[in-house]
């Protein structure tokens, strides 16, 4: 590791002092602990020889893991509440004593909006940090980009956001919901409680929308006998809707269902809004409005409107009351804390809880130990891994507020199954 | 240093020390002070360079500016990423879809036989002709519209901008045909040779020098030819040469071609060595940011295209690892620096500043280089800085 | 997909539709007036016209938010406020831009397009650190939200009647300006021909700088109106840039009348096509179509000899 040090130091001095500050500290440790302090010191803590056969960047004291996410570019606005979450994770962590004995180092990349970079940056925490776990990426687009590496390298990744399936690996842990998860009880409860059958679909132009916008169609005709009235994708950063509110208003569908992300978002409902749609009679259900899309948005152009997510920040438990009170703490009293948010927080305790079945740090084992690990403290409630590396969990239907929050009105009774290659939806 | 004595006839000397000393750092130099993970970076910047190659051809030559290189960069790297995904989709690896045999994205997307389009990026030695062929003749086509109608300048950038604002809408909207936004991803071998470790990245790192440097060698060849000459008189004073008899579009149409295959070539580079490819080299913004490097370079000189390539990657990697916010202002402020205070680049400082010292060293290449170099008015009459 | 409803029906979305064609025409307009004033007059590549615009959409979010917590009574005007704040604020940015930058490369437009979208990757990291990363809301006063029935079905929004408001009110101004003012007088024989201009006594200098604050505080204006439409985010500029640039060029780059022009046919187009096709592929058969036209008729739709 040192090796690597030096001869990237060569390319650039100011990141030697960067590693050195992370990544080298851990090193100095391990030199002075073995065989002359560890023991007495750690005594509850298993050595490290033996709960880390794979040369990762564990010492007796410390592990290391690797937090990757847009700092920079456009995805920034989205992952700053992803990082904050992990952040606060580890600290928890950390202050109840660790994992196995050892505190959680972590050593922060930027993907800067770029998904080669995303690959690139996954490597160096792989290759060059020898990370135990890397929290990170946000868009599929850089899942894609980075899972090829994390199986290389036999890394292992905890990627937090809700996404469109058909994708299972040995080496990722998926803590937001995949799509059938999202999508299908929302389109149950909308049908049961509003008596809806006819739906128009309409979502930003890329793999995620595409993907759930299918699932749905298969389930509003097969399974709800419904009808889909309209489907519209506009490209990514479109900001006029007038000619499709016009397709509403021409269609009258009973729900409008909406994929839409980014700037657009803010732009469709503002321009729903001034073109007379009332919320309130008019059902619109989307499953890519968090809480945090609303600050953008303005509450009061969102209001009445229905949200589809695992989680939200008014969730009524008491997990979750201390989760929110904590990271307001640390973060400050105006952040809001969307779906997302809540899954990134998932992944840090999801691998101690991991690394602790197992009693080792190695990928294999904790790929291994993952299925069955149970997250009772889960702000969102209760949580299990599933054998396909996704999580259980329940879905809930929330009703957009003038505040900016969402009351819940309705949850699914039992955990969903995720089922990541759902057939009959394809 | 013997091949300096060697009689190339369209090098001049100290064209040969150059392009010597960079195939020496390159091949040397980097590959002995790097470890492998920092050489893949600069192997990825070389495949970058591929396009301010051309651009140093059809901007700093012929003065046209094309501001949709990165749809030719794309092109090429999508028609090797579709030759790699074939292969990484055989029957074997993909048995669990409802089509064994398709890449997986098509499956996803209920496609249950390949396009016809995909059909022949099975043989590859038709993807290595497609990666050449496909951007320059989509770039003819461009060109013969454009350049026949006497469009240039202001006119043919924004059209290019819009191109690729329309190729990067397309390869997100058609997903089931391109992989969408997520690009294609997950290239495994190129028959049968697993691109992914870190002994083929070196491997390639090579092969991709030595492409670059036969590229500098075409690029000078084009250069010093009589069609080189023709080109920058046609920046300079386009009416005077098409007076003199010479038909300027087909002058501008070949080497905006060229420019088109070169960036094509460094596609197809990027996505063996990076591994995947995706509508976000496609767009606007990389367009916009390879321009840059050459102008940083110095949009005159070939050699300084690939320098400029290096140093603002290079600063774009150490600075976003180490002040991500201040990477925006470094990168918006060399933009403007390059234009206000540097315009022939580094190329530019290089003459001005450097080469006069070093005139001694060099012999006879001192006394061309001491004459005062080009006033820094490039657009309008910029004399040749080489 | 027209038989299952009936003629009552169409007639109103026919009219709907229409009225959503011209408020993106008026959009339209808005976006590239400033632009084709600096692009057509002066012949600068701005590419950080859109971050002009945004920073009239940040000077709007401010605006609104010092109303609402310290004149609250006022609210409902604030929005005019805020768009002559915007226009200043973006314009003064624009003259001192022009005083730095520009005004050294007047004879490189090519250099102007690469030193602007500098300028741009700067403007938008300014706003990111100061702003912050996430898009801000810009909270609208009551009367300006939802909309007119006219009859059931058609309704009239009222932020889009009031962005038309605003378009024909700057259209008209800016043309009273160019073309009736003593200095809209010099500002076109600067453009037709700057040396003499210069040689009978007209200051170019000061001119040019007057010239490119106006196109600026212009798309300040825009930005600002944008906050009903749109999104406010350090980013959000991008979103405008290509759609502008192709509204002038299509136009023709010197005739005002041009851009309007354009605008009109782009925006009809591409609200039409978008109520029978699907969004994205709606977007890219009329930017392919402008990009058509202009290969066959490159020099835009309306053009005046101009002496070089």
């Amino acid at each position: 590791m040192s090796s690597n040090n030096d001869n990237s130091s060569k390319f650039s001095s100011t990141r030697r002092k960067l590693l050195m500050g992370m990544a080298a500290l851990p090193a100095a440790p391990l030199l002075a602990n073995t065989g002359l302090f560890s023991t007495p010191a750690f005594a509850q803590a298993p050595a490290t020889s033996a709960v880390n056969t794979t040369g990762l960047a564990v010492t007796d004291t410390e592990v290391t893991v690797g937090i990757l996410h847009s700092v920079t570019g456009t995805m920034a606005i989205s992952e700053t509440g992803s990082v904050q979450a992990e952040k606060l994770a580890i600290e928890q962590i950390n202050a109840m004593g660790g994992v196995l004995g050892r505190k959680i180092k972590f050593i922060q990349e930027d993907g800067a909006s770029d998904w080669p970079t995303f690959a690139e940056k996954a490597k160096k925490l792989l290759v060059n940090d020898k990370v135990a776990a890397i929290m990170g990426c946000w868009t599929s687009a850089s899942r894609k980009a980075v899972l090829p590496v994390v199986e290389q390298y036999n890394g292992m990744l905890y990627y937090p956001t809700f996404y469109e399936g058909l994708e299972q690996s040995k080496n990722v842990i998926y803590t937001g919901q995949e799509a059938t998860q999202q999508i299908l009880a929302g389109l149950d409860w909308v049908n049961k409680t509003k008596g809806a059958k006819s739906f128009y679909l309409i979502g930003s132009d890329y793999i995620w929308p595409r993907t759930s916008m299918k699932i749905a169609r298969k389930h509003i005709e097969n399974k709800l006998s419904g009808k889909v009235v309209g489907e519209d994708y506009f490209p990514l950063g479109h900001t006029q809707f007038n000619s499709v509110i016009n397709k509403f208003k021409l269609t009258k569908p009973d729900v409008i269902y909406a994929a839409v992300v980014g700037g657009s978002n803010v732009a469709f409902y503002k321009q729903l809004k001034a073109a007379g749609i009332d919320l309130s009679k008019q059902t619109l259900l989307t499953i890519s409005v968090t809480e945090d899309e609303i600050d953008g948005i303005g509450g009061e152009n969102f209001v009445n409107a229905y949200s589809c997510m695992k989680y939200f920040q008014s969730l009524d438990n008491p997990n979750n009351k201390d989760f929110v009170a904590a990271f307001k703490k640390m973060w400050g009293e105006k952040t809001v804390i969307g779906d997302v948010t809540q899954a990134a927080y998932l992944g840090p305790w999801l691998w101690k809880m991991t690394v602790e079945k197992a009693g080792s740090f190695d990928v294999d084992k904790i790929a291994e130990a993952s299925p069955g690990i149970e997250f009772t403290k889960a702000p969102e409630g209760y949580v299990k891994i599933h054998p396909n590396h996704h999580l259980w969990s329940k879905t809930r239907v929330g009703q957009a507020q003038a505040d900016g929050q969402f009351k819940v009105v309705f949850e699914t009774p039992e955990l969903i199954e995720p089922d990541p290659f759902p057939k009959g939806y394809q | 240093m013997s091949k300096a004595s060697g009689r190339t006839f369209f090098l001049r000397p100290q064209d040969i020390i150059g392009i010597v000393v960079l195939a020496f750092i390159l091949v040397v130099v980097l590959p002995l002070t790097l470890d492998n993970f920092r050489l893949q970076f600069v192997g990825k910047y070389l495949t970058y360079a591929f396009v301010a190659l051309g651009l140093v051809l059809c901007w700093g030559y012929a003065g046209i500016l094309s501001l949709g290189q990165g749809v030719f960069f794309g092109l090429g790297g999508y028609c090797m990423a579709m030759f790699l995904k074939l292969e990484a989709s055989s029957p074997a690896n993909t048995k669990i879809q409802t089509t064994p045999g398709i890449p997986d994205f098509m499956d996803w997307n209920q496609i249950t036989e390949l396009p016809w389009f995909w059909e022949p990026f099975k043989s590859f030695g038709f993807t290595t002709v497609a990666v050449v062929l496909v951007p320059a003749f989509f770039a003819l086509v461009l060109g013969y519209a454009m350049f026949k109608r006497r469009v240039g300048g202001v006119y043919f950038a924004i059209i290019t901008q819009a191109l690729a604002a329309i190729m990067t809408i397309l390869i997100i909207g058609q997903q089931g045909y391109t992989g969408g936004i997520n690009g294609i991803t997950d290239l495994r071998t190129l028959h049968g040779w697993d691109i992914r470790t870190d002994s083929a990245k070196t491997i390639l790192y090579f092969v991709c020098v030595a492409l670059l440097i036969a590229c500098i060698l075409l690029a000078f060849y084009v250069k010093s030819s009589k069609l080189g000459r023709i080109l920058v008189a046609m920046r300079d004073k386009e009416d005077r040469v098409r007076f003199s008899g010479y038909d300027v579009s087909s002058f501008k149409i070949f080497v905006f071609c060229l420019a088109a295959s070169l960036s094509a070539i460094g596609g197809a580079m990027f996505t063996l060595q990076v591994g995947f490819m995706s509508p976000s080299f496609v767009g606007i913004v990389p367009s916009i940011e390879m321009v840059i490097y050459t102008a940083v370079g110095g949009r005159l000189s070939i050699l300084g295209a690939i320098y400029g390539t290096l140093v603002v990657n290079w600063a774009k990697t150490s600075f976003s690892e180490s002040f991500p916010e201040l990477w925006l202002f470094g990168l918006g402020g060399l933009f403007i620096a390059v234009v206000l205070i540097f315009p022939n680049g580094i190329a530019g400082l290089w003459q001005t500043y450097i080469a006069p010292h070093l005139g001694p060293l060099f012999g006879g290449v001192a006394k061309r280089k001491a004459t005062p170099p080009a006033p820094p008015s490039p657009g309008t009459a910029p004399a040749a800085a080489e | 997909m027209f038989s299952d409803y009936s003629l009552a029906e169409l007639g109103s979305i026919f009219i709907m539709q229409g009225f959503a064609g011209l408020i993106l025409f008026s959009v339209f307009v808005l976006m590239a007036l400033g632009l084709a004033i600096i692009f057509g007059q002066m012949g600068v590549i701005n590419m950080a016209h859109g971050e002009f615009m945004i920073l009239g959409a940040y000077v709007t979010y401010f605006t609104s938010q010092l109303f609402l917590h310290y004149i609250p009574s006022l609210f409902g005007i604030y929005f005019f406020i805020a768009m002559i704040l915007a226009f200043f604020a973006s314009g003064a940015l624009g003259m001192a831009v022009e005083w730095l930058m520009i005004r050294r490369l007047y004879k490189r437009p090519l250099d102007t397009l690469l030193a602007t979208w500098g300028l741009s990757l700067i403007l938008q990291q300014v706003y990111r650190s100061v702003f912050g990363p996430r898009e801000v809301g810009v909270e609208l006063p009551n009367w300006m939200m939802g909309s007119l029935p006219v009859t059931e079905v058609v309704e009239v929004q009222i932020n889009g009647l009031f962005v038309m408001g605003l378009t024909i009110a700057i259209t008209i101004a800016v043309a009273l300006l160019m073309y009736k003012s003593a200095w809209g007088k010099q500002v076109r024989a600067v453009v037709q021909n700057r040396v003499m201009a210069g040689a009978v006594g007209i200051n170019t200098e000061k001119i040019d700088r007057y010239t490119f604050g106006l196109g600026c505080g212009i798309a300040g204006v825009a930005g600002s109106a944008f906050t009903m439409i749109g999104s406010t985010g350090p980013t959000s500029g991008q979103l405008y840039i290509v759609d502008t640039f192709l509204v002038v060029v299509f136009g023709g780059a010197q005739s005002l009348l041009g851009t309007i022009a354009s605008a009109f046919t782009i925006s009809q187009a591409q609200s039409t096509m978008e109520f029978f096709l699907s969004g994205s592929m709606a977007k890219v058969l009329t930017l392919l179509g402008v990009v058509i036209i202009l290969m066959l008729r490159p020099q835009g739709l309306f053009v005046i000899k101009v002496r070089r």
